[in-house]
């Protein structure tokens, strides 16, 4: 038995363990999500978190802890966003060419994004913290971060939301479109990514090449945009 | 690959350094995606180098926010408490965007004539 513990109190204090056991769940979810033929409900990252947050409660470990270890993934999201250059450049002729409907769907999805979490976060009662945390939600985690700070928000909880966010729009975006009879896939692929900026960006380039493209413009601008929107919207609504 | 991942970071480094020297409200990365996407079409064999670096990335975007997702166990009392009207709100929310967003640009573009952009070469699912 203490030789466990001496084990334990090793891993525990090297980013070796959350590092490999943030790895191991992902494979877990991703094998999970292709055996289900990529199924919208069967959602890498919600599994994979799901996997983590259980064994971090029952193991009693700090987040801090386990952050320790997995921030070498988390710091892969910087280059990941630089990368979405390339599918852009990729896909440029065609982007071109769509640019008004870019340029109006951001700024309507936008709007009703951050008025839509503001006015609902009040309708369901919820205090104004929360509140303030859920009107960057659709931004990408470092802007809805930064956004949620100026309003005097909680980032923590920002990056959260962000994250649930990010999971439902990736898990509702395919039958809704499929439902509401939209075929083109640049605009599904723009609306993915507006309205869950990179998860539904990765759940859009599962699906088709030029939507994961549109998904990484729309996470780009729509993660502008909302800097810009929800101050004003917080300080008309608010 | 290195040398792709190389080129990632570099433009990472000179946006975050361009945000911090203008204390610009926007991300770093967000500004590196630009300055890459103005370098692409300068140099030939630049989109070759850092192509299998950016796929790689790209694949595999969705590992990358369990870090942060996970911080989840630190919310759970708030989530207890008023978990379900979060949800609630997510999900509302997060479709209205979803329709509102797709519809706008769909419906723009077939105003324009431009109804085949992005029909006409995806793949379908």
């Amino acid at each position: 038995m203490t030789h466990f513990v001496d084990l334990w109190v090793y891993l525990s204090a090297s980013p070796l363990l959350w590092l490999t056991a943030t790895l191991v769940a992902y494979m877990i979810a991703d094998a999970l999500s292709a055996a289900c033929g990529r199924h919208p409900l069967v959602n890498p990252v919600l599994i994979a978190v799901a996997i983590i947050s259980v064994i971090l409660v029952v193991s009693g470990t700090d987040y801090s802890a386990y952050f320790a270890g997995a921030q070498f993934v988390h710091f892969l999201l910087g280059p990941a966003t630089v990368a979405l250059a390339m599918p852009l450049f990729r896909n440029f002729p065609l982007v071109r060419r769509a640019l008004i409907p870019m340029l109006v769907a951001l700024v309507v999805g936008s709007l009703t994004s951050v008025t839509s979490a503001v006015l609902l976060a009040r309708a369901f009662g919820l205090d104004h913290a929360t509140m303030l945390a859920l009107a960057p939600k659709s931004a990408t985690a470092a802007i809805a971060m930064g956004v949620a700070q100026t309003i005097g928000g909680d980032p923590a909880l920002t990056a959260v939301l962000v994250i649930l966010t990010g999971i439902v729009g990736a898990i509702v975006v395919t039958p809704l479109m499929n439902g509401m009879g939209i075929k083109n896939y640049a605009a599904r692929g723009f609306a993915a990514g507006l309205a869950s900026h990179g998860i539904g960006t990765a759940r859009a380039f599962q699906v088709d090449p030029i939507a994961g493209t549109f998904a990484g413009i729309a996470l780009g601008l729509n993660g502008l945009l909302t800097a810009l929107l929800v101050p004003a919207v917080i300080g008309w609504l608010g | 690959m290195l040398a792709g991942f190389t080129w990632l970071l570099l433009c990472q480094l000179a946006g975050e350094v361009f945000v911090r020297a203008l204390t610009l409200p926007i991300p770093g990365p967000v500004v590196g995606m630009l300055l890459l996407f103005v370098l692409l079409p300068l140099s030939s064999p630049l989109p070759r180098i850092i192509g299998s670096a950016a796929d790689t990335l790209l694949q595999n975007l969705s590992l990358l926010f369990v870090p942060a997702g996970t911080g989840v166990v630190q919310h759970l009392d708030l989530l207890g408490r008023s978990g379900l009207r979060i949800v609630a709100v997510l999900v509302i929310t997060t479709v209205l965007s979803l329709s509102v967003t797709a519809l706008a640009f769909a419906g723009v573009a077939r105003l324009l004539g431009a109804e085949n952009v992005g029909a006409d070469q995806g793949e379908g699912i």
